[in-house]
């Protein structure tokens, strides 16, 4: 078999997916493409369903440019037949060098000789007081209904966490609109600036970090601690926490949006062989690749599944990814000395954002023992520290005991507290604690779809 | 029949000028725009998505990305669907708790 024969499958047709294939088909390989969303664009670059009329500059604002020119690069390959496309398409498994998906039209395997894994991330989630209420969103849920339904999911909305989303999604909520009652970072100032040496590394977007941070005026409140929602039936109705200087204060709301940065979506990856590490600074189990994102036998990664570097080191990341696969075919390969450059610019950058507004250690650790840490199925905090008690200080031990991470999410949600708190319960490191093992299906499935027709 | 006397949780911002699309939730009928998930669409009319199997709370959905699985939501026909990422189409019949029979 010629290399050129072999066949190339990329995950997700995010910034890092997208140029990836851009790659790829350079080079005379027609990959396959499979995406869970309706149309391609990722996450951040996320596209309104047809019939939408916003122009580009109003979703994306300062990064229309790049959004359009990824949308239409797509478009174009799609539209030449120089990509196998399966949109709105989820991978469940992955063994035996293949992949099993659900898409509209049922179950599908798709063989592959080489996987290119862009997964991206989702909010990273802290346990809060309440945070099991209906009208809770991620940070990242409250954009996406801005961005891809032109909808705010409450009038009176308290937006708490830390990371740069923070930031920005309430200024976009104050342009299109929304009433914000208080923005609550907890990261406290002099935190904030130890992360300004590595942010440097990209000093225009720290400026426009400020400028967006000064419109948000009193609203923004730096060092917050204590944070607990208090619900109704219908969901919040205020939430109370307390500032840097301990005061305690009220806010009303009927609407929280809580995040801390990202934590990079993995789940395949594990069950493609890759390995993981902890990283201190990102405070999560991230896999294990060289610099081009060589992970495995066959196995690459890009994007924010493998670092958290924001959309513009996706794009690098997809490209590298690309190269490697492209060289271990034998294939020829450009020069990607400059794009290893912009990565280690980048990943300056975001390693210094990631200790300016860090995981919030010292609170998760706190978090009282009636509050909810698994969303999906309701177990407490009580419930995984009884669970550490009884059967070992590890994450899986506790998953089997407590259910913590056996719920529909699979742990996406609560995992990194959960270790959290093991290794406050048992004196040791959150590292010793442990990462959840990923089990297929890593999305729930239809057992329809797996029993064949009589 | 009226449409559904409620009014939901989302406050819409923009982009009013879709086509309006029928749908029915609990048996009552109401009113979304085309292109609305079936998660913005309930919401826009109720306040809440689903009783959770776990807890005493109803839930309204959470990542909105498909990952958390918060918001999977029931038809009439007994199918269920992720509300964050179907899009609502004309006729739909959702339901906020499991159709009767279904064992808990």
């Amino acid at each position: 078999m010629t290399s050129v024969a072999e066949k190339v499958v990329i995950v997700g047709a995010g910034p890092a997916g997208i140029r990836a294939a851009e790659m790829l088909v350079s080079a005379g390989i027609k990959p396959v493409i499979i995406d869970e969303g309706i149309r391609a664009g990722g996450q951040i670059y996320r596209r309104p369903p047809d019939g939408f009329i916003r122009s580009p500059r109003e979703l994306y604002g300062t990064e229309a440019e790049k959004a359009v020119a990824l949308h239409t690069l797509f478009d174009r390959m799609v539209a030449d037949e120089q990509v196998e496309y399966y949109p709105q398409s989820s991978v469940l498994a992955c063994a035996n060098r293949t992949l099993h998906a659900l898409t509209p039209s049922g179950r599908r395997e798709f063989g592959y000789n080489r996987l290119i894994l862009a997964t991206g991330a989702t909010d990273r989630l802290a346990p809060v007081s309440g945070w099991q209420s209906p009208g809770v969103y991620s940070l990242g849920a409250t954009q996406i209904a801005l961005k891809a339904q032109g909808v705010a999911l409450g009038r009176k909305i308290v937006l708490a966490g830390s990371g740069p989303l923070l930031t920005l999604v309430a200024t976009q909520l104050l342009k299109a609109g929304a009433e914000i009652a208080a923005v609550l970072d907890t990261s406290s100032m002099a935190t904030q600036m130890t992360g300004l040496p590595g942010m440097l590394a990209r000093p225009g977007l720290v400026l426009r970090g400020l400028l967006m941070r000064a419109k948000l005026g009193r609203l923004y409140h730096a060092g917050v601690r204590s944070l607990g929602i208090y619900a109704d039936e219908q969901g919040p109705v205020r939430i109370r926490w307390r500032n840097a200087w301990g005061a305690e204060r009220v806010t009303d709301c009927d609407m929280v949006g809580i995040g801390w940065h990202l934590r990079a979506e993995t789940q395949l990856a594990g069950l493609a062989g890759c390995q993981f590490d902890y990283d201190a600074d990102w405070a999560q189990w991230l896999p294990r690749t060289d610099r081009m994102g060589r992970a495995a036998e066959g196995v690459y990664l890009a994007g924010e599944g493998l670092r958290i570097l924001g959309a513009d080191g996706a794009e690098v990341a997809g490209r590298l990814a690309a190269h490697a696969c492209l060289y271990d075919m034998r294939l020829p390969v450009p020069d990607s000395s400059a794009d290893l450059r912009r990565m280690a610019r980048y990943e300056r950058f975001a390693r210094g954002m990631a200790r300016a507004f860090p995981w919030p250690a010292e609170m998760v650790r706190k978090t009282s023992d009636d509050t909810v840490v698994c969303r999906c199925e309701g177990i407490t905090a009580g419930q995984l520290r009884d669970g550490v008690d009884y059967g070992g200080a590890e994450a899986n031990r506790v998953k089997s005991l407590a259910r913590v991470g056996m719920g529909r999410c699979q742990g996406r949600y609560c995992q990194l507290a959960g270790a959290e708190l093991i290794a406050d319960r048992a004196g040791i490191s959150v590292c010793e604690a442990g990462r959840l093992r990923e089990q297929a299906p890593v999305r729930p499935a239809p057992i329809g779809a797996w029993v064949r027709d009589a | 029949m009226k449409p559904h006397p409620r009014t939901g949780r989302i406050v819409r911002l923009s982009e009013t000028a879709r086509p309006r699309v029928h749908f029915h939730l609990d048996g009552s009928p109401c009113e979304a725009l085309a292109g609305d998930t079936v998660l913005t669409a309930i919401l826009s009319c109720a306040d809440n998505l689903r009783q959770s199997e776990f807890g005493p709370e109803r839930r309204a959905g959470f990542c909105l990305m498909g990952a958390c699985q918060d918001c999977w939501v029931w038809q009439a026909d007994g199918g269920r669907l992720r509300a964050c990422s179907t899009l609502v189409t004309d006729g739909m019949r959702l339901l906020t708790e499991a159709p009767g029979g279904w064992p808990l």
